[in-house]
C-alpha cells in the first residue's frame, strides 16, 4: 500500500479537508478553525490580570486548543510512521540563528493578522467559505492579496 | 475526557494536512510564485466538497449527534478583514505556515516553527492591545 506512504493528490487531500466542516459540526458541533488557539495559549501563559483583554470565549473556542494539539500529534504520525521518505517542511536557511529571527517576526504577522481578520485559512477559507459568507470571502482575497505582495516584493530583493 | 474527541479530530486533520504537503513551505512559495496549482486545487476542492455538504446539511435541517440544533455562526465583516488578511497573508508567505500548518510543522520534527508558534503567541497579544486603537 503505496498510498499510505506517498505524498497526497489535491484530489484526496482537498475533498478530505471539505469533509471537516460538516463532520466536525454533527459531531461535536464545532465550527472548524484554529487561530483562536493562539489567544488561549497566551492565557495560559500570562498571569491572570493580562488575561482580560482577550475577553477569550472558552465555550466557543476552548475546545481548539486540544484540536491543534491534535494536529501536531497527526504530523507526528505521518513524519515517523506514514512516510517514505523524511520530510522537510521548512527550508535550510530557516534552520539558521537568521532563520528563527525571520520566522519569528514572520509569525508575529499571522498571529496579529489572523486575530484582526477574525479568523484563518480554516475558519475562513475553509469553513467561512463553505458556509457561502462573503465576510470570508473578502478576508481569503486578503489573505491571498498579501501572501502574493509579500512574493512579488522579495523577488525584486 | 470529553476533550478527547477534539485531540482525535485534530489528530486526523493534522495526518491530511501533513500528506497533503500543505504545510510545507516549498509548497506555499509554489503557490504564491503560480509555480504549481497544487494548493489552489487542495483549497477549491475543500471548499467544493464543505460548500456541497453543508447546502445537504442545512437543507436537510441535520442535528448535532446529540440532537441539538447546529450552531452555524456567521462572522460579520468589518475593517480588520481586510487589513488582518493582508497582514497575515504576509506572515503567511515568510513563515509557510498558516495557524494549523505551524503545529503540524512542530508535530512532524521542523523544530524551528516553535518561533513561529512563539511570534504568533506574541502577535495575538499584540493585536489584543491595541485593537481599540485600531479601524474596524
Amino acid at each position: 500500500m503505496n498510498f499510505f506512504f506517498e505524498p497526497w493528490n489535491w484530489y484526496i487531500a482537498g475533498p478530505l479537508i471539505g469533509l471537516f466542516v460538516p463532520a466536525l459540526l454533527i459531531v461535536t458541533n464545532k465550527m472548524l478553525g484554529i487561530s483562536s488557539s493562539f489567544e488561549h495559549i497566551c492565557m495560559i501563559v500570562l498571569p491572570k490580570d493580562r488575561q482580560g483583554i482577550f475577553k477569550f470565549n472558552m465555550q466557543e473556542n476552548g475546545w481548539k486548543l486540544y484540536f491543534s494539539i491534535g494536529i501536531a500529534v497527526g504530523a507526528f504520525i505521518v513524519a515517523n510512521f506514514l512516510s517514505s521518505v523524511p520530510l522537510q517542511f521548512l527550508p535550510d536557511q530557516y534552520h539558521t540563528t537568521e532563520g528563527y529571527i525571520k520566522l519569528f517576526c514572520g509569525g508575529i504577522l499571522v498571529g496579529f493578522g489572523t486575530r484582526y481578520a477574525n479568523g484563518c485559512t480554516s475558519g475562513h477559507s475553509i469553513f467561512g467559505l463553505s458556509i457561502l459568507q462573503s465576510s470570508s470571502l473578502k478576508a481569503t482575497i486578503s489573505f491571498f492579496a498579501g501572501g502574493l505582495l509579500y512574493t512579488f516584493l522579495a523577488s525584486l530583493f | 475526557m470529553k476533550n478527547l474527541i477534539y485531540i482525535i479530530f485534530g489528530t486526523v486533520f493534522g495526518i491530511v494536512l501533513t500528506k497533503a504537503e500543505v504545510v510545507s513551505w516549498f509548497r506555499i512559495q509554489s503557490m504564491f510564485q503560480f509555480a504549481e496549482l497544487h494548493m489552489y486545487l487542495v483549497i477549491s476542492s475543500a471548499v467544493v466538497v464543505g460548500a456541497i455538504t453543508m447546502q445537504l446539511v442545512q437543507r436537510m435541517k441535520l442535528q448535532s449527534i446529540d440532537g441539538k440544533e447546529l450552531t452555524i455562526k456567521g462572522k460579520p465583516f468589518h475593517k480588520g478583514f481586510i487589513i488582518g488578511g493582508v497582514i497575515f497573508g504576509f506572515g503567511w508567505a515568510i513563515t509557510g505556515a498558516c495557524p494549523g500548518p505551524i503545529f503540524a510543522q512542530i508535530g512532524a520534527g521542523e523544530l524551528p516553527a516553535v518561533f513561529t508558534l512563539a511570534g504568533a503567541l506574541v502577535g495575538a497579544f499584540l493585536y489584543h492591545s491595541v485593537k481599540e486603537k485600531l479601524p474596524h
